[in-house]
């Protein structure tokens, strides 16, 4: 007993200062692209070809008679790996350090030079009201890899301290105020995460975290995947990242609850 | 010597020409398996791929002593005598066999479906398949209650169905029935590698990220004929060991968790993150994404990261010896553990349990060890093993794991020789079979690749170690009590995807 108190002031108070502090990130922390076109030479498309994901669509855009298409970078389907980046000898393409990438559309991931990236907003002021101070979710895997579960799990523990917020994670449906998705939605998966999202009483809300969850992810067009929960379930907030950092789950969940203005 | 019956012997990471495999009459070939197994060879990958007659079986065998790896070959026809009631660690690799190639290995005693999907020749299909929709293995009487849980389970966890046959609290079977992650990996792989493949690799199971890249980028070396820097393969052991350490802790707060001691589980539940944050540090992903390369390493280490790294290093050492020494000091904690889920060496050997779940009973097997691969040849760690096949045995382990793990990972840190960070690999050889073995916190993750006369995968064959795994945790459960089950799903903590693929 006494050695166990002993051991709990050695690890000391150990919850993050976030939000009311700054959000502490990895120095190599890839998250909200910077896109650059006026450093684009007519024509190159090395970033594009170098996207095993299919997430970015070359072009220079704006810039004159024979400019085509606008670069742009779909997070849903980015895994934030360096290829862009490390393919573009023009460095118009990098990664920030923003963490902020969670929205509610799902056009709103696709990001655009010149336009200002549109972050979740709260929810309706009906459903704001009910879960802004308690919010149970009950998260279902449909074939994710266990990196967004982990780091969802995380959000739980002392570091983050979910529960502070009035947010947890929940067994049952039953109990439930919403759906939690991971996953690119295997087909094996497809009925259960149906009959789990039917068992949550309404009003209710969708969130898909990972590219898996918001398009298949790295499986997307697998025959044996369902590319996402989109057009499954109606969702209300799309958390990208592959996984997504546990502060943008975070960033995400209170802005959806209005908890965060800036 | 040890004795290598028909087996073409090679070593982990090594290609050879498909032509110098043994091609051996099928009664030989399962012969061989029934005898190299009595001998104690363990069957670390047996497959088929399928052909317009059948399917041509490979097996690749490893040896008990001297690190022999062994590989052979049959043709099979559309069926073929099931030997897994001699062979039992053979069991789920014939169902997986019959599932992939939609042949049907003949008189096998529980012949169901592995993932529920179809074969891999579309002309093979069979009945429509429902996931979960099968026979389970039920026990009779009147005072026998059976239990279902999942796929959809309680806490935030990838799906799996359990049935549980109880006496009362007693279990006396548990059946485990998975697919429900089922993603098409192999088959995706077919044709490959594709330039999706190597983000494929890293998810097969994400909590494993460099453990499965890491034998990914082996089997390409091989085929390739690459040979990446010391520097490179220094930095990749950072990461597996790395690796190792998050899940190490994060599973003993776990199972401090499943028996309600809060402390260890609270604090472990951060220490685990301050791992995972090393691994960032290294790349930018607390999952290791990025970092194993074929060729060597997607991202350098400076000397101030190397730096940074250690000292982060020797403050979590001390936060997780803290926390993790309270376990074995509590005796509410060590009455749980003790006794609980027991496995007895005898079955380890049998069903074939690799990593930490066979090291804790009193099997002494290692991949970095037996088979050493990248620097563990140079720079040896320290294999624990521990008697009792229990949930105490499988908590020891992990800790003793750890503790190793640290002591490598800031002796490699301290001492980075300089070196390319990745070369380019050639284009794979044609009609190769490469083979690679890594030792994943889980245990032994096994990838053969066959490649065609274009040096395209004809077949990419993974292995995780759950795959072994799952049947140890099934058989821990008989006769224990079904409340102790979250318990010794923990001291296993197997993945569902990494099985599923």
């Amino acid at each position: 007993m006494l050695k166990a108190l002993f051991a709990r002031r050695h690890q000391g108070h150990r919850t993050i200062a976030y939000p009311a502090g700054p959000a502490q990130l990895p120095e190599l922390f890839r998250g909200a692209p910077l896109l650059d076109p006026e450093k684009c030479p007519v024509g190159c498309a090395d970033c594009a070809n170098a996207c095993p994901h299919g997430a970015i669509e070359a072009g220079t855009g704006d810039q004159g008679p024979g400019a085509g298409t606008r670069l742009s970078l779909d997070m849903g389907k980015c895994l934030f790996c360096p290829e862009c980046a490390g393919a573009c000898p023009h460095g118009a393409i990098s990664f920030t350090n923003d963490h902020r990438l969670a929205v509610n559309r799902r056009e709103d991931l696709i990001v655009r030079s010149g336009e200002i990236r549109r972050l979740a907003a709260p929810l309706d002021e009906a459903r704001r009201s009910l879960f802004e101070r308690s919010l149970k979710l009950r998260e279902v895997s449909a074939g994710g890899c266990n990196a967004c579960e982990a780091d969802t799990n995380v959000l739980s523990t002392v570091g983050f301290d979910l529960g502070r917020f009035g947010i947890q994670f929940v067994a049952s449906p039953r109990h439930a105020d919403g759906i939690f998705i991971t996953g690119p939605v295997t087909e094996n998966m497809r009925l259960a995460l149906l009959k789990t999202w039917e068992a949550i009483p309404e009003p209710k809300i969708a969130i898909a975290a990972g590219a898996c969850a918001i398009n298949g992810g790295p499986f997307i067009d697998s025959p044996d995947v369902h590319n996402g929960a989109d057009g499954l379930i109606p969702i209300d907030l799309y958390i990208p990242g592959c996984p997504p950092h546990p502060l943008t789950i975070l960033d995400g969940l209170l802005r959806l609850l209005g908890r965060l203005e800036e | 010597m040890t004795r290598t019956f028909s087996l073409i012997c090679l070593r982990n990471g090594e290609a050879v020409p498909v032509a110098s495999v043994p091609l051996l009459p099928l009664e030989q070939f399962l012969q061989d398996i029934i005898d190299a197994t009595d001998r104690g060879w363990r069957v670390a990958s047996c497959f088929g791929v399928p052909t317009d007659a059948g399917a041509t079986l490979w097996c690749l065998m490893a040896a008990p002593n001297d690190g022999l790896l062994g590989l052979m070959r049959t043709e099979a026809g559309m069926a073929f005598p099931s030997i897994c009631r001699l062979v039992p660690q053979l069991h789920l690799f014939e169902r997986e066999i019959a599932e992939q190639c939609g042949i049907t290995p003949e008189a096998h005693p529980w012949p169901k479906p592995v993932r529920f999907h179809h074969p891999f020749m579309p002309s093979r299909k069979g009945r429509e398949n429902v996931v979960g929709d099968s026979d389970y293995y039920r026990v009779g009487g009147e005072e026998i209650h059976e239990v279902a849980v999942g796929p959809v389970h309680a806490g935030i966890i990838e799906p799996g169905h359990f049935r549980f046959q109880c006496h009362g609290e007693e279990v006396f079977s548990l059946e485990i029935a998975l697919g429900y992650q089922h993603r098409g990996v192999e088959e995706g792989f077919l044709k490959g590698p594709h330039p999706k493949t190597l983000f494929q690799m890293e998810t097969i199971a994400g909590d494993t990220t460099i453990g499965h890249a890491l034998a990914y980028a082996m089997v390409m070396e091989a085929l390739g004929g690459t040979v990446p820097s010391a520097r490179a393969e220094i930095i990749r052991a950072i990461a597996l060991e790395l690796e190792r350490l998050a899940n190490h802790a994060g599973d003993l707060g776990a199972l401090a968790g499943d028996v309600a001691y809060l402390p260890t589980a609270s604090f472990c539940g951060r220490i685990r993150g301050d791992f995972l944050n090393m691994t960032a540090h290294l790349c930018g992903s607390r999952f290791g994404r990025g970092i194993v390369r074929p060729g060597g390493i997607g991202f350098d280490v400076s000397e101030r990261q190397a730096g940074e790294i250690l000292d982060r290093l020797t403050a979590a050492s001390d936060d997780l010896e803290n926390a993790v020494g309270l376990l074995w000091d509590t005796q509410s904690v060590m009455a749980r553990f003790e006794g609980t889920g027991k496995v007895s060496q005898e079955t380890a050997r049998e069903i074939g349990l690799v990593g930490p779940a066979a090291r804790a009973c009193g099997i002494d097997r290692d991949v970095r060890r037996d088979t050493p691969f990248g620097i563990y040849g140079v720079s040896p760690v320290t294999v624990a093993v521990e008697e009792s096949g229990d949930v105490f045995a499988r908590a020891h382990v992990r800790w003793r794991e750890a503790e190793a793990s640290l002591h490598f990972v800031a002796e490699q840190l301290r001492q980075l020789p300089g070196g390319a960070s990745v070369k380019n690999t050639a284009t794979p050889a044609p009609d190769s079979v490469a083979v690679a073995l890594t030792e994943g916190w889980r245990g032994e993750i096994c990838h053969v690749a066959i490649t065609d006369g274009t040096g395209r995968f004809a077949r990419y064959k993974v292995v995780d170690p759950s795959f072994h795994n799952w049947t140890g945790l099934a058989l821990a459960l008989r006769n224990q009590q079904i409340s102790d089950f979250p318990l010794c799903n923990k001291s296993f903590n197997l993945s569902y995807c990494g099985f599923d693929l």
